[in-house]
């Protein structure tokens, strides 16, 4: 997790320094915006990582630990969907949403129709499956 | 229908159990069977095949426009197709091949295939997120291609779409914005892809299985994320921007209204030239698994590997301006400087190829041919590379064939990459061998036909040809190269008809593969072929990035990267953890 972090908080300070000389030599407003977006986008996930592992009392996890064995970490996971229709169901929705940009606003209607049963199918199958 | 899945168990060293035999053991999953089993799967397995081979399709259609143009190009006034139809197949050759084929088919069709599988996982972090990402990828390859079924036909103004050109004004009718909303839907499935990569990756690896053990592959694929998520919303931002340019009657993008042209360029490859990283990174991947199984060697520079690719992501987001030196407005000190460094870690991935080749039993299989196919090739493709991040030499030949030549050098070397995913990895996924014979031949036809296509290019592209042109001035040398390159371009095509008939002949005539069948480094050789729901039933223990090797070889066991200090490390942290 530590690494994790790290990681990805340097690769945002790389981006918020090369997008602070961009700027500061080029004016170009484009593409330092940019850079400074990609700055956040690094920083966000990398300090809540880093946060993260330091609420956790700074312990590494298994699959962090070079002397861990594979019977440290048995036990569940996680829970994992088996089959699930709705994934197609919305996409079929988004698929009629574009179609609604090119063709007319008539295709909106199944787009929106598909896309709240899908919605309420997500979350029904989140509530009924599995066992936590 | 969701199951708890649990920690495989583990194999002790000593344990000599064929693994293998115990699938019998384990319970199929119910649940629906037949198409309904492909649509409403979440199982990564199945999700990453259908990546693959819809990506597969793709990538045929893409070259069968390929070979439209070539055929149109061997006579300089040939009317094969007409002038709007040349733009069209232009148009639609780039954006399939570069939407369609060639990242889907790493970031999403094998990374999701061996992902999990290499890091000791169940499935993706989020499965039925993946599901959805694979049907958005679907419909928007559907989205783009019915553009040629609508009248006017289907988006003709490059793959990159430069405004003005792409105004509502210059490019009217449906084509077009077919292609703006295909974009949207893949460029969303990319995304979720993405994130999928990341979080499996971050949380789902096995115990033992550090940040440094990883596969060099999980390992690119990690950064092929982390830029996904940089690069691609900008892109669907730019997208939807120019959409409400052409129907919501803003003027983002157009002069007349306050808007600026250049902004498009900006913002396309903002997205543009990461995305050329995300493209190569996976394939970068691909051949440093294959380079160390096939040398019986470990890879030469873990670590080096490893920062090389974390330096081609931090430099990836500060050059996506060399794309844009001739328009006069952008820092070309910058950006030239930035283009020259990302050679450095490049070349570091270049010398760490050669290096774990060097000394090694080199056994030349199909897919070791193919990965050093891609070797040469990406290195023509990336030197030339380094020429057009010179401002000078850049005025001379942008827009011309030499462009063009470039990175169809790069891309088709990323081609062999995948052909050479494809015959080492199709045995873990099938559970048969590929056809060594006939994917030999198919080799030969696709490495010459490549080279034959490209060099002649550079050459026309260096008397300066432009590109994007159906006629061109009568005038013997060009015609001459371009009918070298249409050769090439016919044994290309060879080369692909051959791998379909690899295809079916080792469907028809299946040869057991075995769990094993290369002495495979990683994890995903040690489970069955192909491998069972949930990927594992019991994991060897991880000491090295090469636990399968270990396992299978307890007497030539890999050594640890800077072992001494990260065992001080964690003898203190497990000390920590006793006294709390």
């Amino acid at each position: 997790m530590k690494f994790e972090g790290t990681v990805l908080t340097l690769l945002g300070v790389f981006y918020g320094l090369m997008g602070a000389v961009y700027w500061i030599w080029s004016k170009d407003d484009t593409g330092g915006v940019m850079l400074v977006g990609a700055l956040a986008l690094g920083l966000l996930p990398g300090l809540y990582l880093l946060w993260w592992y330091r609420r956790s009392g700074k312990r590494l996890r298994t699959e962090d630990r070079q002397d861990a064995t594979i019977e440290e970490g048995a036990g569940v996971i996680s829970s994992f969907p088996d089959s699930s229709i709705w994934p197609f169901v919305f996409a079929m929705g988004c698929f009629m949403g574009v179609l609604a940009l090119v063709f007319g606003t008539w295709f909106a209607f199944p787009a929106i129709a598909l896309g709240v049963m899908a919605m309420a199918g997500f979350t029904a199958e989140s509530r009924r499956g599995g066992d936590i | 229908m969701t199951d708890l899945i649990e920690r495989p168990v583990s194999t002790s060293d000593g344990d000599n159990v064929d693994h293998g035999t115990e699938t019998s053991h384990h319970h199929d999953h119910h649940g629906p069977t037949g198409i309904m089993k492909w649509l409403t799967s979440t199982d990564h397995k199945v999700i990453g095949l259908s990546y693959t081979v819809t990506s597969l399709i793709m990538m045929i259609i893409g070259g069968a426009f390929a070979e439209i143009i070539r055929a149109q190009l061997v006579s300089p006034t040939s009317n094969l197709v007409s002038f709007s139809q040349y733009n069209e197949l232009f148009t639609m050759h780039g954006s399939v091949m570069i939407y369609l084929f060639v990242g889907p088919f790493a970031f999403a069709g094998l990374a999701n295939y061996l992902i999990p599988i290499q890091i000791g996982a169940p499935d993706m972090a989020f499965p039925r997120l993946n599901a959805f990402s694979y049907w958005l990828y679907l419909t928007g390859s559907i989205t783009m291609l019915s553009g040629f079924l609508v009248g006017g036909g289907a988006a003709n103004f490059g793959w990159v779409g430069y405004a003005p050109l792409s105004s509502a004004a210059n490019s009217p009718g449906t084509g077009a914005d077919l292609w703006i909303c295909a974009l949207l839907l893949t460029g969303f499935s990319a995304i979720f892809s993405g994130v999928n990569l990341v979080a499996t990756i971050f949380y789902l690896r096995a115990p033992g299985m550090t940040l440094f053990r990883m596969p060099i592959f999980t390992w690119n694929m990690l950064v092929t994320g982390i830029l996904i998520l940089l690069a691609f919303p900008v892109l669907t931002a730019g997208l939807i921007m120019l959409y409400c340019d052409r129907h919501f009657g803003t003027h983002i993008y157009t002069v007349q209204g306050g808007g600026v042209p250049l902004l498009w360029q900006h913002i396309f490859w903002f997205w543009g030239h990461p995305e050329v990283y995300i493209l190569a990174l996976p394939f970068f991947g691909i051949v440093t698994e294959i380079f160390p199984v096939f040398s019986k060697k470990p890879v030469f520079g873990y670590r080096g590997m490893v920062f090389a690719t974390l330096t081609i992501a931090a430099l990836s987001l500060g050059v996506w301006a060399h794309h844009m030196f001739t328009t006069g407005a952008v820092l070309l000190p910058f950006f030239s400087i930035m283009s020259l460094l990302i050679a450095v870690p490049t070349g570091i991935k270049m010398f760490n190829w050669i290096g774990t080749m060097w000394g090694g039993k080199v056994h030349y299989s199909t897919a070791m041919l193919m990965s050093m196919g891609f070797l040469f090739t990406f290195l023509i493709g990336g030197i030339t590379g380094i020429f057009l991040a010179s401002p000078p030499l850049d005025f001379f030949t942008h827009d011309t064939y030499y462009v063009v030549a470039h990175f169809h050098s790069v891309v088709m070397a990323l081609v062999m990459g995948a052909l050479a995913g494809i015959y080492f990895w199709a045995p873990k996924m099938t559970g048969h061998m590929m056809h060594e014979g006939i994917g030999k031949i198919q080799f030969w036809f696709l490495f010459i036909g490549t080279q034959l296509f490209t060099f002649p290019l550079y050459l026309v592209g260096l008397h300066g040809m432009p590109r994007r042109m159906a006629n061109y001035p009568i005038n013997p040398s060009w015609q001459t190269l371009n009918e070298w390159g249409s050769v090439g371009a016919i044994l290309i095509g060879i080369s692909m008809v051959l791998f379909l008939v690899n295809v079916i002949y080792s469907w028809k005539k299946p040869v057991v593969a075995g769990d094993n069948p290369w002495d495979g480094h990683t994890l995903e050789w040690f489970t069955t072929s192909p491998p069972p729901s949930h990927n594992f039933l019991s994991l060897p223990p991880i000491h090295s990035e090469r636990p399968t090797w270990d396992y299978n070889h307890p007497d030539h066991l890999a050594i640890e990267h800077n072992h001494k200090k990260q065992a001080k490390k964690s003898a203190k942290a497990s000390a920590a953890s006793d006294a709390s």
